[in-house]
């Protein structure tokens, strides 16, 4: 048997073990060459497919680079102002308790202006899932200094490095939510490697179920690359994010009740 | 006969949205305001028709809130005062860029900055003008009694429903701390799923069935020509409410030789004002506008041929004499009399006003 | 020899080029292609399809979901 005789023999419909999601639309992302929103927002669209939720879920997206996320899951969507996602997701489960409510935000719409609404709603324990996406910059903007970003971390504001003595330090926003007795559900993830995405989609699912099980806030961060923000290539990302972020934020679950 | 009670404005406002179906309440507390929500917590709506009641951390979150419900369909409202308000102009232009049902209620204080918590008009260009951004309206009731109170609840949802555009009650610290005699209106149930499906399917938030597009609720598109199309739909709607929905009443216009412009509580003192002037025998009638967008700009050109003068009586510095200038254009004088700062005026300094400013005395 | 046979397919005008998929691989199978699409990016494509076992990590980590994978015994 030729190559090319074999490779028509496995590319057919009965070998095909991995591919798109019906979830995802097949609008192309606007995302940078290597983002991992493109990833996660796979993992939660894999996760809603598996679970059968598509018609029970809603998700609201945040101002920041994933405001366009509802171009790209086919389920109804809310976009919310700049760090009120967790005020609209309160509403939205309130009114309706028996849907599947998640909010989806970055680093600076969860941890800098949207404080106030995450701290309360993991407090008040709304029965959501909150993806919290943690790249340490701002990316729509151009690549400023987020709450999360690393001391020394040069950005578009801190172009000498992050000084904490004036611009204080990287919060850790899941140890944080995690002391609050609101959250049932807390873990650092991430994306980059296979077994990263399977261990992702895990978490998701298990967030998923406590809504189902009206068990009150799972919180999932999600530790992620911005290469235009951090100028580096995809690849390089990834290795920083490896050296870099994780030991300062350290991936695994902080709290599982 | 109805359901005849003595209540507070602001308890009004609680009992009315309860009883008109009214799904969830977002609010933070404020005076001259609070009793709205302290009104919703004792009576337990959860358990009575399920409304849902929330203090939120702010009146930003708040308005978010009132946001997320709206997306769902869902008949949702918020309160609050001034400084409140000023806080949730940010949400209330998304819900107006979103084209979201809303009921938002002001009880005004006056201002600016924290100002006083004793009554003022002096939102009236924040209510009317805009005070979020963009090229937004809001639908603007200013009842003038408690009766109106409970009256304007259902109507704000009906109208805002109607057009798909948040609607403001702007009230303020009189009407709302006042008791007065009210009929409540008759309880009517909430929406089902159901209902909401055939109402608001096309745009509500309640998850995607097999087989239809996604709704999204949101107000961005970066297409600025997509976007200009957008706002051409949205002044259009505005213009209909213009030509559709103006309210006002008039008070002894028929042989009136002057007009007081006045809404709200400004338009009861108004009513005592015209008592003691025709006492001096100086014919003035009250042309009260109660919706305050779109304004009676009409129903004012109608009475130029007939007054001599006409002022506009505010608890603010002078916001709406600017929009009955508008409406004049010149033709007769227009000037303004008002207290503010949280000074109610009395009849008979409005009276005074009048034949200073007209009657050369 | 590895008891499955794999191979995938990619979408190369959607694809951006971020080679994410390239260091996922175990068994150097992708590259990024000399040639550009479209948009000017130098896609990926199976330079070494004989080593593609299916395991699907490319595909897991594609964050553009362009790459569809296939997998089969070996004979």
């Amino acid at each position: 048997m030729t190559a090319t005789t074999e490779l028509k023999n496995i590319i057919s419909e009965e070998n095909k073990v991995y591919g798109k999601t019906s979830v995802l639309l097949d609008n192309e992302m606007h995302y940078c060459p290597g983002c991992t929103h493109g990833v996660i927002h796979k993992a939660i669209a894999e996760v809603i497919e598996d679970m059968d939720i598509q018609e029970e879920t809603i998700g609201v997206s945040p101002v920041g680079c994933s405001v366009l996320a509802y171009n790209y899951l086919d389920i109804d969507w809310q976009q919310a102002a700049h760090g009120r996602a967790p005020a609209l997701a309160t509403a939205t489960t309130r009114l309706m308790p028996e849907k599947y409510v998640f909010t989806y935000q970055g680093d600076g719409d969860l941890a800098s202006i949207g404080c106030a609404e995450i701290m309360h709603a993991c407090n008040r324990g709304e029965n959501i899932v909150v993806f919290f996406v943690n790249n340490g910059i701002y990316g729509m903007t151009g690549g400023q200094m987020a709450p999360t970003t690393l001391e020394g971390q040069v950005t578009a504001t801190s172009p000498y490095g992050r000084d904490c003595q004036t611009t204080g330090f990287p919060m850790k926003i899941s140890e944080m939510v995690s002391l609050l007795p609101g959250t049932r559900y807390v873990t650092r993830e991430s994306a980059e490697t296979a077994g990263a995405v399977r261990k992702l989609k895990k978490a998701v699912k298990k967030a998923f179920a406590n809504t189902r099980e009206n068990k009150g806030l799972s919180f999932i961060e999600i530790v992620g690359t911005c290469s235009s923000g951090w100028k580096q290539t995809p690849v390089q990302s990834n290795e920083w994010m490896k050296e870099h972020m994780f030991p300062y934020y350290p991936l695994g679950t902080l709290k599982d009740e | 006969m109805g359901d005849i009670r003595l209540m507070k404005g602001n308890e009004v406002i609680a009992e009315a949205a309860i009883r008109c179906g009214c799904d969830g309440y977002f609010g933070y507390p404020i005076t001259p305001q609070s009793e709205i929500m302290e009104t919703l917590m004792i009576r337990r709506p959860e358990q009575e028709t399920g409304m849902v009641v929330v203090q939120a951390e702010s009146e930003v979150a708040a308005i978010n809130m009132v946001y997320g419900g709206a997306s769902c369909g869902k008949k949702v409202m918020t309160s609050s005062s001034s400084p409140g308000i000023s806080l949730k102009a940010e949400g209330i232009t998304y819900l107006a860029g979103a084209e979201l049902p809303a009921l938002l209620v002001n009880i005004v204080r006056g201002g600016p900055g924290l100002g006083t918590i004793q009554p003022a008009q002096s939102d009236y260009f924040q209510a009317v003008k805009g005070g979020g951004h963009g090229d937004y309206k809001l639908i603007v009731l200013a009842p003038a009694s408690v009766q109106e109170m409970n009256d304007f609840v259902d109507l704000s949802f009906e109208l805002s429903f109607k057009y798909l555009n948040p609607a403001m009650i702007l009230s303020d610290g009189v009407i709302g701390q006042m008791m007065e005699k009210v009929e409540l209106s008759d309880f009517k149930p909430r929406w089902t799923a159901e209902e909401i499906e055939k109402i608001s399917g096309s745009w509500a938030t309640t998850g995607k069935k097999k087989g239809i597009k996604r709704r999204i609720s949101t107000s961005l598109d970066l297409d600025s020509a997509k976007q200009e199309v957008f706002n051409h739909k949205l002044q259009a709607k505005y213009r209909a409410m213009e030509e559709n929905e103006v309210r006002f009443e008039k008070i002894d216009c028929d042989d009136a030789d002057y007009l007081f412009v006045a809404y709200g509580s400004s338009a009861r003192i108004c009513q005592k004002a015209i008592e003691i002037a025709r006492a001096k025998g100086i014919k003035v009638g009250l042309l009260r506008p109660i919706t305050l967008f779109p304004y009676p700009t009409k129903q004012i050109q109608e009475m130029l041929g007939q007054v001599k003068g006409i002022l506009s009586v505010e608890m603010s510095a002078g916001q709406m004499v600017e929009d009955v200038r508008l409406a004049v254009e010149g033709k007769v004088p227009v000037e303004h009399f008002g207290r503010y700062g949280g000074i109610i005026p009395t009849p008979d300094e409005v009276v005074e006003a009048l034949e200073q400013n007209f009657l050369g005395e | 020899m590895a008891k499955f046979k794999g191979a995938i397919v990619v979408d190369t005008e959607k694809c951006k080029g971020c080679g994410l998929c390239v260091v996922s691989c175990p068994t150097k199978v992708i590259e990024l292609a000399r040639d550009v699409n479209g948009k000017g990016y130098h896609y990926a494509h199976m330079a070494n399809p004989d080593a593609c076992i299916g395991c699907s990590s490319c595909g897991l980590v594609c964050p553009d979901t362009v790459i569809t994978v296939y997998r089969m015994k070996a004979s």
